[in-house]
């Protein structure tokens, strides 16, 4: 049911013709600033965790909400498949939003008491983008996740 | 599968004759209340309810049926519930003595999980004294000048959203109770009078939107019943909690209305008016919404 | 602004080598260095917890390094996989420098 609200609404922008291109001019969350110097991006900050290494798919699940009714809380998760030995785990986590004006969200570092690499908080979304979660493993390899995050701005709701 | 082919005819129909596409959607996807259940510590939550036998809505609903998953999620654990650090402030300031009668709301009023049981789903409350109804929040500054000879809280201060939180949490799960006949009537009356009238540079009521339309989507926003069971309510927007006449000031500003004053008789009588309209909903206080 | 105050949910008792999970927020506007003064139209300065770590008798187990992204009202979920009894220590950092922390304590068998 919550599903089929959700499909529901995006095929109402459909209808309206407010396609992804039309949010961003109706920007109105209170914690976005027109005047933002341009800061790395969501790019540059994937490639300074990684050192340019290459990042694969797979073993990260990110899960979002597909549409989040306010941007200012938007639950985000991710579990990294990993055996979270001393010699084979998780060490840390970058998650960055490619959309927000700064794409930096939160690094999530783990250890051997860890038992598993997952985690959960709330973050901001100014607009609909993608939030990315790239995982650091014990070995030196990367593993990410992407899901698009549809945020419903430019309502009415007081 | 079946919303794709609606959307997928939709936007053929918006892209060749724009309007005549809403007309579908209104039709074909309409989004109502879903049917989630409130669950919160075990226990459950009346969320639907059948509307007065002559009253204005078939069925009356809370506003949290009306939320996505991911913001219904977060009133169903006290502990992901972020009102919840307001509560705690709130009982600590129950027995905090303060003014110079020496005196905490403990002093007179004892554990507030006997006293205060069932004060929310009451408000506003006629007040002998005061000749008028009050609310929860007149109610608290009513003791703390008169009976703790303690400065008044400003209305949407950290205090007094604490307390009011704190207050509410203690009626939590029961229905929603408001007298509207003795005294009342003429403050019902007035509500209710507010409630229908248009007003503001888009000419627009509290039912326009609320009674007229709910379960419809005005631009990005899913429309409620406009129901007030959850005050204070934890707000995304707001990002902190916020109390009901905050809510009604934001509303108006919306239709590009000035708004009644906080704390004032016209929010009081709207209070009421609105509080009667969800007789019966359980008191979800705090309550998360976007 | 309201005391800053943590909270947390460990549970008081675990198995050895159980994977428990544990819930941490602390009440903190986080504000996020891009919001503008309404009267007077300066940018409101950032401030905002920019780090939290997670000890387990006195070795880090888990921690966030947090930028104004992340919501008013920090909230962190994450596993610990406990070995023995012992105390958790949480620390939020805030950018004035004040830290806050708390403390749980947890039975693992008997």
């Amino acid at each position: 049911m919550m599903m089929k609200a959700a499909t529901m609404r995006v095929t109402r922008r459909q209808a309206l013709g407010l396609g992804a291109g039309a949010t961003a001019v109706v920007i109105a969350g209170p914690t976005v600033g027109p005047a933002v110097a341009k800061g790395p991006t969501a790019e540059d900050a994937i490639k300074a965790f990684t050192g340019g290494t290459e990042t694969k798919t797979g073993k990260v699940s990110l899960s979002t909400p597909e549409i989040a009714e306010n941007g200012n809380t938007v639950p985000v998760s991710f579990d990294i498949e990993s055996p979270m030995t001393a010699d084979n785990h998780v060490q840390s986590v970058l998650v960055v939003a490619d959309g927000n004006p700064r794409p930096g969200v939160a690094t999530f570092h783990f250890s051997e008491m860890s038992g598993e690499a997952s985690a959960s908080t709330r973050i901001r979304l100014a607009k609909t983008q993608n939030v990315i979660a790239v995982a650091k493993m014990s070995d030196g390899s990367f593993f990410m996740d992407k899901r698009l995050v549809k945020v419903t701005i430019g309502g009415c709701g007081g | 599968m079946g919303t794709r082919v609606i959307s997928s005819t939709a936007a053929k129909l918006a892209a060749a004759a724009g309007l005549a596409a809403v007309a579908v959607y209104a039709t074909v996807a309409l989004a109502g209340p879903n049917d989630n259940e409130l669950m919160v510590e075990g226990q459950k939550y009346t969320t639907e309810i059948p509307g007065a036998k002559d009253g204005p809505l078939e069925k009356v609903y809370s506003g949290w049926r009306f939320r996505n998953e991911a913001t219904q999620a977060m009133q169903l654990d006290d502990f992901d519930n972020p009102g919840f650090t307001n509560v705690e402030t709130g009982e600590q300031l129950w027995s905090t003595v303060d003014g110079e009668a020496g005196k905490s709301c403990a002093s007179c009023h004892g554990d507030a999980a006997e006293s205060m049981k069932g004060v929310r789903a009451q408000m506003p409350k006629w007040n002998e004294a005061a000749g008028k109804p009050l609310t929860l929040e007149h109610t608290i500054n009513n003791c703390r000048t008169q009976n703790m000879k303690a400065a008044p809280w400003k209305w949407e201060s950290n205090q007094m959203l604490s307390m009011t939180a704190f207050i509410g949490l203690q009626s939590r799960g029961m229905p929603v109770n408001v007298k509207t006949d003795g005294p009342m009537k003429p403050w019902y009356d007035k509500g209710k009078d507010l409630y229908y009238q248009r007003v503001g540079q888009l000419d627009m009521a509290c039912s326009g939107c609320h009674e007229e339309n709910y379960g419809k989507m005005i631009r990005a926003d899913h429309l409620s019943q406009g129901q007030i069971n959850g005050f204070p309510t934890y707000r995304s927007k707001w990002q902190k909690l916020g109390s009901i006449h905050r809510r009604f000031k934001g509303c108006m500003k919306n239709i590009r209305a000035t708004p009644f004053k906080v704390g004032g008789d016209e929010f009081t009588a709207l209070e009421l008016y609105v509080a009667s309209r969800g007789q019966g909903l359980s008191v979800e206080t705090p309550a998360v919404r976007n | 602004m309201a005391k800053v105050k943590p909270r947390v949910k460990v549970p008081k008792k675990a198995e050895a080598g159980e994977v428990i999970t544990i819930k941490t927020l602390i009440n903190h506007k986080m504000e996020s260095g891009l919001r503008k003064d309404k009267k007077t139209g300066e940018l409101i300065p950032k401030k905002i917890i920019n780090k939290f770590t997670a000890e387990f008798n006195g070795k880090p187990v888990f921690s966030a390094d947090v930028r104004p992204a992340v919501s008013a009202n920090p909230y962190f979920q994450f596993k610990v996989k406990v070995p023995e009894s012992g105390t958790f220590k949480f620390t939020w950092v805030d950018d004035d420098g004040s830290t806050y922390s708390t403390e749980k304590k947890i039975t693992v068998g008997g």
